[in-house]
Parts: C-alpha cells; structure tokens; sequence
C-alpha cells in the first residue's frame, strides 16, 4: 500500500463509516452488560410477570409497565394511524395539489414541536377536560394515547403520503378506466398497492409512541398499577426509567437498565419489521 | 338497499376531508395556545438575565446559552463522522452487503428511543468514562442520536450531484479525494446543511437524552465539564414540579420559535436544493 493523501483519505473515511454501527454496537454492549445480570439473578419470570415494583424491598416485576407501555401505544395507534391515513389519502388522492404542497411541510415542521410541550399542553388542556368530564385523576392511560397519538400524526402521515404517491398513475387509471369512481379506486386499487409502507408507517409510529418518555411522564400519571379502564394512571417503562433513574442505585439502578433491554429489544424488533416492509417493497418495484 | 357509489365517494371525501382539517387544526392549536400563553412573558429581560429563586422569577439566560451549545457541540462531533460515513458509502464503494449491513445500523440506530440514549450516555460517559454530568457528556449522546440524521440526509445530497460533474472532474486530472473536496461536497452542501439544521432541532427540543447525561445545573458553564441545563429540560422541571406555569410558558414559546425557526431554514435549504437539481 502506498502511503498517500488518497489512501490516508479513503482508510479514514472507511474508518469513519463505522461510526454509526459501532454507536450502536456500543449502545447495545453498555445497556445489556448493566442489565442482563440483574435479569439472570431475579429471572425472567420475576421480573417481566411479577406485579409488584418495590426496588427498596427488592421487588421488581414490571408488568403493571409493560401492560401500561401496551394500551398507551394501542391507544395512541388508534388516533393517530387513522388521522394519519385519512390525511394522507385525502391529500395525495383528493386534494389540490396547491394544498398538499402547504400542509406536508407544515406537519413536517410540527413534528420539531418538543415532547415536553406537547406533555405539558396535556397536563394543562387534556387532564382536566378529562377529569371533568370523564372521571378519575385526568392523568391517565386516555390521556397519554391522545397526545402520543397526536405526536406521531406526522411520522404516520408523512411516510404514508409518500407510499401512496409511489403507486404507479397506471393503477389509478386502469380502475377509473373499468368505471371505478376515484373513491373506489383508491379503497380497492391505490390503498393495497400502497399496503406495505403504510404498515411500515404505523409500525415506526408504534416504535415512536413506545419510546417516548417525556411527554408519556408528564400525562400518564405514573402510578404503578395494572389498569382496568381507560381513566385509570398508569406508568410506561419509559417513564419508569426515567422517574427512578435520578435516584437509584445499585439493584434498582440495574432494575432500570433492565427494563431499557426490554425496550430495546421490542423497538429494534418492531424497527425491523418496518424497515424490510419499506425495503421489501423497494425491491419489488 | 346499494348505496350509489357516488354517494359512498362524497362521504368519503367528506370523512377524509375533516380528518384532515382536525390534524392540521390540533398541531396548529399547539402553537397558537403556547404562544398565545408564552409570549407576554417573553422580554427582553427574560431572555437576558439569570433565573432567581429556582426559575420561579428572572430569566432563562443560563438555559439560553445551554441550548445553543450542547448542539453546536453534538453536531461538531456528529458532522465529521456522518458526512464521512455517507461519502464513504456513496463514492468510495459499491453497493456490497457491508453497506447494506452499515445503512441497516444506521436505521437501527435512528429508532432508538431517547431515553435508552440517555442510559447509555449516563452510563457510558458520565459514569464510565468519569466525566460527570457536563456538556461534553451531553454533547457527545447527542452526536449519536443525530448521527443517522446527517448521514441520510448528506448521502441524500451527494448521490444528487451528477455524475457527469465528477467525470470532468476525473477527466482533468483530479484523485477521487479532491474530486470529494473539490466537486462532490460544495455541490451536495445545502442538502448537509438541511441535515445539519434538522439535527440541531433535534437536539434543542430533545429532554430524556439530555437530562441524564449534561445534568440539570442552572449556572452559567464556564467549560466543557460543568453541567448545563437546556431551555427544553428547563421547561420541563418548571412544569413537572410546579415551580412556575407562567414561565413554563413562556419557556416554551421561546423553545419553540427556536425549534420552528431551526426547522424552518433546514427545509428552507432544502427547497433550495431541489430547485436547483430540477434545473
């Protein structure tokens, strides 16, 4: 090897394209090497179907947080992912274009709006219209759905418009040809055809929806509680870290990195299913 | 009874029609409402001074100056490294199943939560490299969350740029690394600079990465190892402990306009960029 400007460039540029694998590599090592040996010692059963989460008397089951983790992102998929479909349909099949060029980067830019903020609108605004008219402490499953829902219209939303725009004319043009109206050409031609990256959009959504911590502490009311109704506060397992990470220490702390593997884990999956549903289709075309 | 279908169209579009209008109308609701509340709070000696009294009264300056370092700093690490990633990957191989594996990771690494970021950076940086809660801390979390971001958007730009400009380029002489310096990276700059401006919009409005690992101190920082606060976890401890609805939001109204201006430009960027491949 000659020991060159270009080789030094192009060993250091390929050093360099591992940054992103190595992080993540690393992220995984670091999370799984403080929170595996917590798991081992209490076992699986222990930790992810005990119901009691009492770190000080050494009881740790964080089912009351994945049951809770579950129908806040259920929650939130129920209004985002049809909102989100319905815009996108609307927008690419229905609307002018003049309005599509203004609402996409409009949402778009929504979408920088902080967790925190939309959090803090919940406590404000949502908490109390659902405590007055609802019931219970307003801080609650309902509550949390609602705002993630709204946090993820845009992830939902923008990638759906774009698998829908990525369906060849032709199809269109063939149904309206058979007599089809434009409603039913898009319910029984456009939506199939474009089937795989709306999925994909839900499932990154879901991704969003079960990681968000911030906005879920704010609302969810953070009680360690299996719920039963909707009004009911629960605690996510985002909200679970990041409530006890300021104070815990050894086995608690541990607990903590242990919950984030099971986060992890259930994201990456629920990433990669996404992913090969958009790269699946790209192959395809 | 059958339903005409033109009858089953007119209710569609009406359904999918309002839809529409509710989600741009509840995002629209969120910025007018904050800063509606927010603004009147927001003065010249509010953006200027100290906080007093935990934030109860005063200012955000300290937070302030937070939130434009701890991005300047996360992008400072996290543009060499993805601009260099996405120019390794677009002129310097073929596809082969390493880049396939490395532009997996990438997503993978886009879908991460950012409270596991915060665990890991807490752990990592803060605990395991001894460096405390700080900026450096911070800004190097940071750089890892926002890295995917740089690099799609830079690989974006540079697979944009004509391959006929590099022909010419190789055609007078030039290596492959002044071609990059010389023809590849100025022509692909407006769509890394769009990459650049969404990441640190990212960071500004980002809390649960940032918390656990620059810390919450409400000071002044004086170096790379003191801790900072950002407006975006500023504001949350004004709310989530109570301390002061009002300055909550005007904390927010500020973080906001930040954020939306941020966006605003890399989009602004963007548009530019396209309009100029188009031509």
């Amino acid at each position: 090897m000659k020991f060159n400007g270009e080789n030094i460039a192009k060993y250091a540029l390929m050093t360099v394209a591992f940054s992103a694998v190595a992080s993540l590599l690393l992220i995984a090592v670091f999370i799984f090497k403080e929170g595996l040996p917590f798991m081992m010692k209490v076992g699986l059963k222990d930790f992810l179907f005990a119901s009691d989460w009492d770190p000080l008397a050494g009881k740790f089951g964080i089912y009351p947080m994945i049951v809770a983790s579950l129908w806040v992102t259920f929650g939130a998929m129920l209004i985002g992912a049809p909102l989100g479909i319905a815009g996108a349909i609307f927008l690419n099949e229905f609307a002018p274009p003049m309005m599509m060029k203004i609402i996409k980067p409009t949402i778009e830019l929504l979408a920088g709006i902080p967790s925190v903020v939309f959090g803090f609108l919940g406590v404000m605004v949502l908490a109390p219209w659902i405590r007055a008219t609802l019931g219970g402490p307003g801080l609650s499953v309902l509550a949390a759905s609602i705002i993630l829902g709204i946090m993820v219209l845009p992830t939902v939303l923008s990638i759906s418009i774009d698998a829908i725009a990525s369906v060849p004319n032709s199809y269109r043009e063939g149904a309206l040809a058979l007599g089809a109206t434009r409603w039913q050409s898009v319910y029984m031609v456009t939506i199939k055809a474009a089937r795989s990256g709306i999925i994909a959009s839900i499932i990154l959504a879901m991704g969003r929806a079960l990681g968000e911590t911030m906005a879920v502490i704010m609302v969810a009311g953070n009680t360690v509680k299996v719920p039963h109704a909707v009004t009911d506060p629960v605690r996510t397992l985002t909200a679970n870290i990041a409530l006890e990470m300021a104070n815990a220490t050894g086995m608690a702390r541990e607990a903590l990195f242990a919950t984030g593997i099971v986060l992890f884990m259930v994201i990456m999956v629920l990433n990669g299913i996404a992913l090969s549903a958009i790269k699946g289709k790209a192959r395809k075309k | 009874m059958r339903i005409s279908p033109k009858i089953t169209q007119a209710l569609a579009v009406l359904l999918l029609g309002s839809a529409t209008f509710f989600t741009v109308m509840v995002l629209v609701f969120v910025i007018v409402f904050v800063l509606g509340k927010g603004l009147p709070g927001v003065t010249w000696e509010f953006l200027s001074t100290n906080p007093r009294d935990m934030g109860r009264a005063g200012g955000i300056l300290p937070t302030l100056v937070g939130t434009i370092l701890l991005p300047l700093l996360a992008i400072a690490i996290a543009l060499p490294l993805g601009v260099g990633t996405s120019v390794y990957l677009t002129e310097y191989t073929r596809e082969t199943r390493m880049t396939r594996a490395l532009r997996f990771g990438t997503d993978c690494l886009a879908g991460i939560p950012s409270i596991i970021f915060g665990l890991f950076g807490f752990i990592f940086f803060v605990v395991g490299l001894n460096m405390g809660w700080c900026l450096l801390s911070g800004g190097l979390t940071l750089a890892i969350m926002i890295l995917p971001t740089i690099i799609r958007t830079s690989e974006e730009a540079i697979r944009a740029v004509p391959n006929s400009w590099r022909e010419v380029s190789f055609s007078l002489g030039a290596t492959r690394w002044e071609t990059v310096l010389k023809v590849v990276l100025p022509n692909a700059l407006p769509g890394i600079v769009t990459g650049v401006m969404l990441g640190i919009g990212r960071s500004i409005g980002e809390t649960a990465a940032v918390i656990f690992t620059a810390g919450s101190a409400l000071r002044m920082p004086i170096s790379a190892f003191d801790s900072v606060r950002t407006m975006s976890v500023h504001f949350y401890i004004l709310a989530r402990e109570g301390i002061s609805t009002e300055k909550a939001y005007a904390t927010a109204a500020v973080l906001i306009i930040s954020v939306l201006m941020v966006n605003l430009i890399a989009y602004g960027m963007m548009h530019r960029f396209i309009a100029r491949r188009a031509r």
